[in-house]
């Protein structure tokens, strides 16, 4: 009983429902659209048409998730690239946490979106503007959380390692890293979270292309079944990367696995 | 002119600040331990003796007064004064084996030499077969023999030791004291053994120290002379038994000392 697929319940009945609300209408005609003709629109959107060949979204799919998913990744990872060591950094060494840390916590509440101006004033329309907020916004929770993990490390293991002859490096290698990395995780897991929401906002403004670019696009000419189509891709793609993070982790954190099970 | 003793400490005088309060810890402490004897430093709970070991180690400095290794004045901690925890406090992200090698890898030596030295302590500590384990695989016990065997392998003059047992339940206690007994007859180290148990001190010790409730001073040195080796049967006998309620005497006297005061200080306050 417990092994029933449950987890397709509430997605089932969701869609049933909003399938009579537009059937039955419900809701405004031609605001909503049914649930089929978003299946269909998103189909042609993957895979194109012969007879919606005027459409310009047809076939344009799997393009405009590279160009999201590329910022994604590119943004997201300069953020870890440059978030981990400075996370490091501060959680390890009282000066660099005295120098740094208020500025951080300064910046941290300006929302992403409050950022957009002055992105497009400095980075103009360009993928750059659009690097620069996914960038930012990934960078806080990775940071974060890498400087509380390696303030979380246990001292029996600082002071072991140099009872053992480890020098101040090695120290941070070697027992703080490790003993940080599973907060690091966490902290990329919200990282990348920030970073697609980063980069739908981006699109909807700074640059012509993606997702994002889309779904605006989309609701100005009144296709409400590609913005709807633009979600789904998204919550797909969104959940998607975490996975690959969550199973990074997994394997990274073996260790962990086992002592799950005292 | 003799060798300087392995372990000196002079007059030495601990204070913890925190905010407001102050706790002194351990005061006017003099103690020598000679090469290749074998210590233990026994107390009521809560009485400064592993702040002791802290300053030995190198973990602390003293308020005043001075602690000495090898006739030098500690400071930083070093492979030559080897620490067995508490709490094992291995690498849980390390397999049996690395823990046991992270001291001399660290240190550069050359791989061939300290693998095989592994292989060896490893076998006397009782864990081959292990190797590839991680740390939450297995008992307490056998983290501990790990927790020992990556201070054995580091060659240290002077092994200290912060009630490595307290956490283990009673048999294998035992265990692990005959088994460091045997490792120790082999190795022949000099020891600081930090414990609240009266048994394990006069079975394992040359001499024993016994402190007195906070601030810690050390109330009273006895010489164990029980003939080596030694094995747990000694436990049984006449010398031990004595021993052991002289011992019992001093150290229930403290425990109503520190009962009585911090019941004053409760009423007081």
């Amino acid at each position: 009983m417990l092994r029933a697929p449950w987890f397709l319940l509430l997605p089932l009945a969701f869609l049933a429902l909003w399938h009579f609300a537009v059937a039955e209408r419900w809701v405004v005609e031609g605001i909503i659209p049914a649930p089929a003709q978003v299946i269909d629109s998103w189909y042609t959107w993957i895979f194109g048409s012969a007879q919606a060949s005027l459409s310009p979204y047809s076939g344009t799919w799997l393009a405009n998730v590279t160009y999201s998913t590329r910022r994604v990744l590119q943004g997201f990872g300069l953020a870890a690239v440059v978030a981990i060591p400075l996370g490091l950094m501060i959680g390890w060494n009282r000066l660099v946490a005295r120098v740094v840390d208020p500025s951080i916590q300064l910046f941290r509440p300006v929302p992403i979106t409050a950022w957009l101006p002055f992105a497009i004033a400095v980075f103009g329309i360009y993928d750059a503007s659009a690097l620069f907020l996914i960038g930012l916004g990934a960078f806080y929770p990775v940071v974060v959380n890498t400087t509380h993990g390696v303030r979380d490390t246990n001292l029996l293991l600082l002071r072991a390692a140099r009872m053992m002859g480890a020098r101040p490096a090695t120290v941070l290698g070697k027992v703080v890293f490790p003993s940080a990395l599973p907060s690091i995780f966490t902290g990329l897991r919200l990282g990348i979270g920030v970073a697609w929401t980063a980069v739908i906002v981006a699109e909807m403004i700074a640059v012509k292309s993606g997702l994002g670019y889309v779904l605006w696009d989309a609701y100005y000419v009144g296709r409400m079944d590609i913005c709807v189509a633009t979600m789904f891709s998204v919550g797909l793609l969104g959940y998607l990367s975490d996975r690959v993070i969550v199973a990074a982790s997994t394997f990274v954190l073996r260790w962990r696995a086992l002592e799950a099970h005292e | 002119m003799s060798a300087p003793p392995a372990i000196a400490l002079e007059r030495v005088r601990k204070e913890f600040v925190k905010g407001e309060r102050r706790v002194l810890a351990v005061e006017d402490v003099d103690l020598a331990v000679a090469q290749r004897e074998f210590t233990a430093v026994l107390g009521p709970s809560g009485c400064g003796k592993s702040t002791l070991l802290n300053l030995v180690a190198g973990f602390d400095r003293p308020t005043s007064g001075r602690v000495l290794a090898g006739g030098e004045v500690v400071g930083e901690p070093s492979p030559a004064r080897g620490v067995v925890f508490q709490e094992p406090a291995l690498f849980p992200w390390l397999s049996v084996f690395d823990n046991v090698v992270f001291g001399p890898k660290t240190q550069g030596q050359p791989a061939a030499e300290y693998r095989q030295r592994a292989a060896q302590i490893i076998e006397q500590v009782g864990l081959r077969g292990f190797e590839s384990h991680y740390p939450a695989e297995l008992s307490g016990g056998m983290r501990q023999r790990v927790g020992i065997a990556r201070v054995l392998i580091l060659q240290p003059q002077i092994m200290l030791m912060d009630e490595p047992f307290g956490s283990l339940d009673a048999q294998t206690r035992t265990l692990m004291q005959e088994l460091l007994l045997g490792v120790w007859e082999r190795h022949q180290q000099t020891v600081l053994f930090i414990t609240h148990d009266i048994e394990e001190a006069l079975l394992l010790a040359d001499r024993v120290c016994v402190m007195t409730a906070r601030p810690g001073r050390i109330k009273k040195t006895i010489q164990v002379g029980i003939p080596r080796p030694r094995s747990i049967e000694v436990t049984t006998s006449p010398q031990f038994n004595r021993l052991r309620a002289e011992v019992f005497a001093l150290i229930r006297e403290e425990s109503r000392r520190a009962a009585t005061e911090s019941a004053r200080a409760a009423s007081a306050g």
